[in-house]
């Protein structure tokens, strides 16, 4: 009977209550929609910042603090020990997708045909690896980036820059780039410094006394682990646009065997870091504590490091959607509240003399309580259902619409798309929400009501 | 043996409102009996202090000062749960507007009293149809207050005043909203079932016309008891 009396009083004035119903809907749809959006946008971002640096980085005890301003002298020896041991780990293994060392360096690339150098930031990979990793889309998202990494297992001279060094090289035309530079006139070398990487780069040459190579190439210049300065020739065999502008001007991916020439020379080759990326994000905490469980145990001079210490954008990315969401939800939430404190508020003063007889009849005070209660509670479930049912399908016209857009850190525009599958906690969360904040809506005029003395209750016109 | 507590005892009752900073007495030092089983009137005229004096004995209000019993129970020592919960079981209801509830129909209007009770689905149907028929509503039981007459409203209100079986039944002016037919008509009603349940019934009017249909009148003028008069057939 209460359920069938707070119903029908609902449906009293249905203008109201639809008002009410509809401001609570319009509340929904928004949180489904930009709850959608964020979730797709921070878990793009996931991917794409797993599918470059992995899930978790294994470095030399002290690198991610002290050591990348010199990564050659942070080198790990014997990592393929390092190696061996995460793939047979029996905790680890089952959650590996793929697990791989990398070198990081600094220098300076240099086309000395053109006569052009730049300062450049390489990350040395293994081929195979890294056209895995980058397939890696456990969320299933569409995306426009190239499936491989434009390396060659089988041809450690082959190497990928970014768009904006390749323009820099003078890399334009022969990578046929786009929006190339107009011709120059060649001056002679003035600078000692280019002169005399150039020597360099042609005495490595005729060192290697290699037949004449057409193809595009630049030598990159980097101090050894030594100190010494070595050059290495890459061909590069393609351009690849980075999302951010200092990444584009000075990104240079190469094959592992010639990152560690370029680094260790002669020398004892090293790995700067062992890369995991693991099937699922969600299992980081697990792998992450096992591994450093495993270096604890071992005594190892090592550290561990998870993509979000790694790339502090994911953080900043995910930090700040967080907020522009709870900034909406709370916004929608106190629309909410004033739109069903008002309607209820009207209903008690309406129903006043309705409240006295139930009083006198017999009902306690918090059985009206209750009544009132139930109505907003009423009131926020059909708007919360509605609102939300009505948001994943404007989500799903909205997914088929064809729209795109550039989202934060991408090189190139994305479906505009509005996450829908596997939302159910959003959802779920976004109809507790408003149903929470009906009912505390509801609370005040519902204690009003049921304070209200019985005799002015009924006397009450 | 009939019980020889009266259905109301009233003991020097006073009851004062302090309106915008003055006090108003609206009852002064009442003190009366009302035995059970009977048809009793309160009349007088408007502002005389019937309708607080009802709201005492309907343990909806509280004396200023003095005792009210109802039934044997001192309302001032119970709680306002347990006097609603008292209100529950033992006082009916009849209003001067009827005062339905406009979302339910007249089945659902008679059967509210009794889920206060945690009656069952089955008992509760039968009583309330067995009430509805007694005022003579069985067909009407699906209409809503909306598709009654005024006659027929305060019918609905009667059955729902008597169908949890109270000892005491409190009227105010219940004829005032209905023309002279309909309220002749009610309180033959009201007689007729008061016979037939044994209740104590007590209403108000400032209807003079009315007071023959009473075994007890009480009048009131300015807060006060001035009259008592017991029809001589009781």
């Amino acid at each position: 009977m209460l359920f069938k009396l707070a119903f029908r009083n609902i449906l009293r004035n249905r203008r109201r209550s639809v008002m009410s119903i509809g401001a609570i809907a319009v509340g929904a749809i928004a949180m489904v929609l930009f709850g959608g959006f964020v979730a797709i946008i921070i878990l793009g971002v996931q991917t794409d910042t797993v599918r470059r640096t992995g899930h978790l980085a294994i470095y030399r005890d002290g690198y991610f603090t002290f050591g990348s301003g010199n990564p050659a002298a942070w080198g790990m020896p014997g990592y393929r020990d390092i190696l061996d041991m995460v793939k047979q780990d029996p905790v680890l293994a089952p959650m590996i997708e793929v697990v791989t060392p990398t070198v990081s360096l600094f220098g300076i690339a240099g086309n000395f045909a053109v006569e052009a150098s730049r300062t450049f930031m390489g990350a040395g990979v293994v081929p195979g690896d890294r056209d895995t990793m980058r397939r890696w889309n456990p969320y299933h998202l569409t995306y426009n980036n190239a499936a491989d990494s434009g390396l060659d297992g089988a041809d450690p001279t082959k190497g990928v820059v970014g768009t904006g060094l390749a323009r820099i090289l003078g890399l334009c035309e022969a990578l046929k780039l786009g929006e190339c530079p107009p011709p120059q006139a060649k001056e002679k070398p003035d600078s000692p410094l280019a002169t005399d990487i150039a020597d360099l780069a042609d005495s490595e040459k005729a060192a290697n006394a290699e037949p004449a190579d057409t193809r595009p190439h630049i030598d990159l210049l980097a101090a050894t682990a030594g100190g010494a300065p070595n050059v290495i020739s890459m061909v590069v065999t393609r351009a690849d646009r980075q999302g951010v502008k200092e990444l584009d001007d000075a990104m240079v991916l190469m094959h592992f065997d010639l990152a560690q020439q370029l680094l260790y020379g002669r020398g004892e080759k090293r790995a700067i870091a062992i890369v995991l990326q693991l099937h699922s994000t969600s299992d980081m905490p697990v792998a992450k504590a096992r591994i450093a469980e495993v270096i604890r145990a071992k005594k190892l001079p090592l550290e561990v490091r998870d993509f979000i210490e790694i790339s502090p954008f994911y953080g900043q990315v995910t930090g700040m959607f967080g907020a522009i969401f709870t900034f909406i939800a709370s916004i929608m939430g106190v629309i909410v509240l004033f739109t069903v404190v008002n309607t209820m508020g009207m209903s008690v003063m309406e129903r006043t003399a309705e409240i006295g007889t139930a009083r006198a009849i017999g009902l306690r005070r918090g059985g009206i309580r209750r009544q009132f209660l139930l109505e907003g509670m009423i009131l926020g479930a059909i708007g919360a259902t509605a609102g939300i049912l009505l948001g994943i399908g404007i989500a799903i016209i909205v997914n088929r619409s064809g729209l795109t857009w550039l989202p934060p850190g991408q090189s190139a525009p994305s479906p505009l798309a509005v996450m829908v599958d596997g939302m159910w906690k959003l959802h779920g969360g976004i109809w507790i929400g408003l149903m929470l904040m009906t009912t505390l809506a509801a609370l005040l005029p519902a204690n009003r009501a049921a304070r209200l003395p019985v005799v002015d209750a009924l006397r009450h016109v | 043996m009939t019980d020889p507590t009266p259905a109301v005892r009233l003991d020097a009752v006073e009851k004062t409102y302090a309106e915008e900073g003055l006090r108003v007495t609206a009852l002064a030092g009442i003190t009366a009996d009302i035995p059970r089983g009977r048809f009793v009137m309160i009349v007088g005229p408007s502002g005389s202090g019937k309708s607080t004096l009802l709201n005492l004995i309907g343990c909806i209000d509280r004396p200023t000062s003095g005792s009210v019993e109802v039934a044997g129970q001192k309302i001032a020592d119970l709680s306002d749960d347990a006097l609603t919960d008292f209100r529950a079981r033992a006082v009916g209801f009849v209003f001067q507007n009827f005062n339905l509830f406009p979302v339910l129909s007249a089945f659902e209007n008679v059967e509210y009293p009794l889920l206060l009770l945690g009656l069952s689905a089955r008992v509760r149907r039968e009583r309330t149809m067995a009430m509805l028929d007694q005022v003579g509503l069985a067909d009407q039981a699906k209409q809503r207050p909306n598709q009654l007459s005024g006659g027929q409203k305060q019918r609905v209100a009667i059955a729902r005043a008597l169908v949890k079986g109270p000892s005491l039944v409190l009227a105010d002016e219940p004829t005032a909203n209905l023309d002279s037919a309909n309220g002749a008509a009610i309180i033959e009603l009201m007689r007729s079932v008061q016979r037939q349940h044994d209740t104590s019934f007590v209403f108000s009017t400032h209807d003079p016309q009315l007071m023959s249909h009473a075994d007890e009148t009480f009048s009131l003028r300015d807060g006060r008891l001035v009259g008592h008069h017991v029809a001589e057939t009781v």
